[in-house]
């Protein structure tokens, strides 16, 4: 991996035309035309000029965006995170649909046909005890199918990951973007007070707002569960965005805007937080496993997704409930999550190194 | 130093207000109330429970009697479901169970994760280095509450080697399992930490003239490298404190430990507001003050640092 990196480091400085493996459109700019150029002799310093800014413009040609994707294709580990994320969320969406359109049960179904003592079975293990395609992942105490609860489940931990995170986006750019560019006593007072919610046991309150305001529909609970976790994940996303709107908010384009007399509000919001999305993207994907960790973390304990909602932390916890007996109730759904996160994580580092190869490595 | 430390003790005790200010907030703001389940009880008993809990005085008094207890007496009250348990005998009785299993796991942490990401970074790209960085990503992905029931799976329900749950005092076979499932996560970051805090130090100008002297291999390391790749392991000590408490919430639920972590859950559950508030400002002093104590063996490890 490291290998890798280091060579799409050096490669990052100058992007060589003659490399570029996406194609841009090379003879358009390559062969000037000539009619535009054919005005005279006094002309002729002009004709390098548009030769050198057209060559410029190839080269910026390959966009910060293009260039990065193309880094992270080269990432074997990186490719096979994203890979493996697009297939559990295409899983996950479309997953319980198709299960009940081949074998015509939805993730909730209790079979009621035959009253057996123990509905639990084995992964490939039909009611009869013989071999059968229909459980993959076996069946719960009640004899739900595991395969269709897990992908439902997923559709619920992916679904808090991405909107949680969203929200601490929300909160985190606009809270750092306006600290960096107010900056002076506005700034330290606002970072002061990030710095006094960084040491606050946040899980803990978390865990406090979840129990006392317990929502009695399991839609009110999830709504709980995006403000709780939302609102206290946007920390670091603030400092990060606070940090590059410094830097940033002393150049050249942000004094023309000034200028031109764009207010304070449009140039936090059109010219600033634009320039800082590399950084942003980077740091979300690492948020959506950390959130949805922690979701898993509070629905096993009971705080979280309630019944009949189900995410794979409350499979999970309902899996402990039976494990020397039926493993493969928390089995399954457990290296489901691990593999997603797994996957998440080795994405995010992936392209934090191919959107900023000099921010590498933590 | 001395200025820095008061300075920092300064912000610590109002941080500690808002804590508790904040959970005190949270339980009166939520709807219904400890005393009443399903049932409604009758008015005479209601208001009796109200006046003796001092719920019927105004909200402002309320806050300030407890307040003065926590600040003025250390007194955090008494358990409305333990009867007769004050909070503070709760915590000193729980507290002894979570800080063995948190500190022993935070040091089996430290000494596989340095050890790990030392390996990794002296042998920079070889199978050493992507096998134990692969292992860390994975320790990170893999939620403990679904590794511990595994361990217990293997090791308990199906070699008989360990136990698979309670409390059997500090020096009993029972700690192993719930060390080892807390400490995964720590033993993958730390590890990563330390390979990329080394890999920097090793590229480093003084590392060089070590080597150029003539120093041994085992002494550049040790005696250099070590020192200065092991600051961001040092910084991360604060925050792997804040994870190390809730993660120790999930593990003594696991292995029915009667620790610190637990008693919250069941409070929190149990809506015994006294045991909540006195818990988590225990956990909030507890963490503010380490972070001090962080900050303050920085200063000493770092020469470049400077409050």
């Amino acid at each position: 991996m490291d290998e890798n990196s280091l060579k799409q480091a050096s490669e990052s400085g100058v992007v060589e035309p003659a490399l570029n493996p996406l194609g841009t459109p090379t003879e358009a700019v390559a062969e000037p035309d000539p009619d535009t150029i054919s005005l005279g002799p006094e002309m002729a310093i002009a004709e390098g000029d548009v030769r050198s800014a057209e060559q410029t413009q190839f080269v910026q040609g390959t966009s910060l965006w293009k260039d990065a994707w193309r880094r992270l294709l080269k990432n074997k580990l990186a490719l096979f995170g994203l890979i493996v994320v697009v297939l559990v969320t295409l899983a996950s969406i479309f997953g319980p649909t198709l299960i009940k359109m081949t074998w015509g049960f939805t993730p909730d179904y209790v079979p009621t046909d035959k009253p057996a003592l123990v509905k639990s079975f084995p992964p490939f293990t039909g009611p009869d005890g013989k071999f059968s395609w229909t459980h993959p992942m076996g069946t719960d105490n009640l004899g739900r199918d595991q395969l269709a609860r897990v992908l439902q489940g997923g559709q619920i931990s992916l679904f808090v990951g991405i909107i949680s995170t969203l929200v601490s986006l929300l909160i985190g750019v606009s809270y750092g973007a306006i600290a960096g560019y107010l900056g002076g006593r506005i700034d330290s007072l606002m970072m002061r007070l990030v710095d006094v919610l960084y040491s606050l046991p946040y899980v803990i309150l978390v865990i406090v707002l979840l129990s006392m305001f317990r929502s009695q529909t399991p839609r009110g609970q999830l709504t709980l569960l995006f403000v709780a976790i939302g609102s206290v994940s946007w920390l670091t996303m603030a400092r990060i965005v606070r940090g590059q709107v410094l830097s940033l908010k002393n150049q050249e384009f942000v004094l023309a805007a000034r200028a031109t007399g764009v207010t304070a509000p449009r140039i936090i919001f059109r010219h600033l937080v634009p320039n800082t999305l590399g950084p942003v993207v980077v740091y979300a994907t690492l948020t959506i496993p950390q959130i949805m960790l922690t979701e898993a973390f509070l629905s096993f304990l009971g705080f979280g997704v309630q019944p009949p909602l189900a995410s794979w932390g409350s499979l999970a916890a309902d899996g402990v409930q039976n494990i020397a007996i039926f493993p493969w109730q928390l089995i399954f759904p457990g290296v489901t999550m691990a593999l997603t996160l797994f996957s998440l994580n080795f994405l995010g580092d992936g392209l934090r190194d191919a959107l900023d190869p000099q921010m590498r490595r933590v | 130093m001395i200025r820095f430390i008061i300075k920092r003790l300064l912000v610590t005790i109002p941080t500690i207000l808002v804590v508790i200010s904040i959970t005190w907030g949270l339980i009166k703001l939520a709807p219904g109330n400890f005393y009443s389940g399903e049932k409604r009880l009758p008015p005479t008993i209601e208001q009796n429970i109200r006046a003796k809990y001092g719920l019927d005085k105004p909200w402002y008094q309320q806050y300030g009697k407890m307040l003065w207890q926590i600040v003025g007496h250390l007194d955090f009250g008494t358990s409305l479901k333990y009867e007769g348990q004050s909070v503070n005998s709760i915590i000193a009785r729980s507290l002894p169970v979570s800080a063995a299993v948190g500190l022993l796991a935070y040091l089996l942490a430290l000494v596989v994760g340095i050890t790990a990401g030392s390996i990794a970074a002296l042998k920079q790209n070889s199978k050493w280095d992507y096998a134990s960085m692969t292992l860390a990503m994975l320790g990170i992905s893999l939620p403990n509450f679904v590794l511990g029931p595994i361990l217990v799976l293997v090791f308990s329900l199906t070699l008989y080697w360990l136990p698979p749950s309670r409390w059997d005092g500090f020096f009993s076979r029972n700690i192993i399992l719930p060390v080892v499932t807390l400490s995964a996560i720590y033993i993958a970051y730390i590890a990563r930490l330390t390979r990329a805090g080394m890999l920097e130090v090793l590229r480093s100008d003084y590392i060089r003239t070590a080597r150029a002297k003539g120093l041994s291999e085992k002494d550049v390391v040790i005696k250099h490298a070590l020192r200065g790749g092991l600051m961001p392991v040092v910084s991360y000590t604060g925050p792997a404190l804040a994870f190390l408490l809730t993660g120790t919430v999930v593990v003594e639920k696991i292995f029915a430990l009667p620790g610190l972590g637990n008693y919250f859950i069941q409070a929190s559950l149990n809506r015994d507001e006294p045991l909540i508030i006195g818990i988590v400002a225990f956990i909030a002093i507890t963490l503010l003050l380490m972070n001090l104590l962080v900050d303050i063996a920085y200063a000493f490890l770092d020469p470049r640092v400077r409050y």
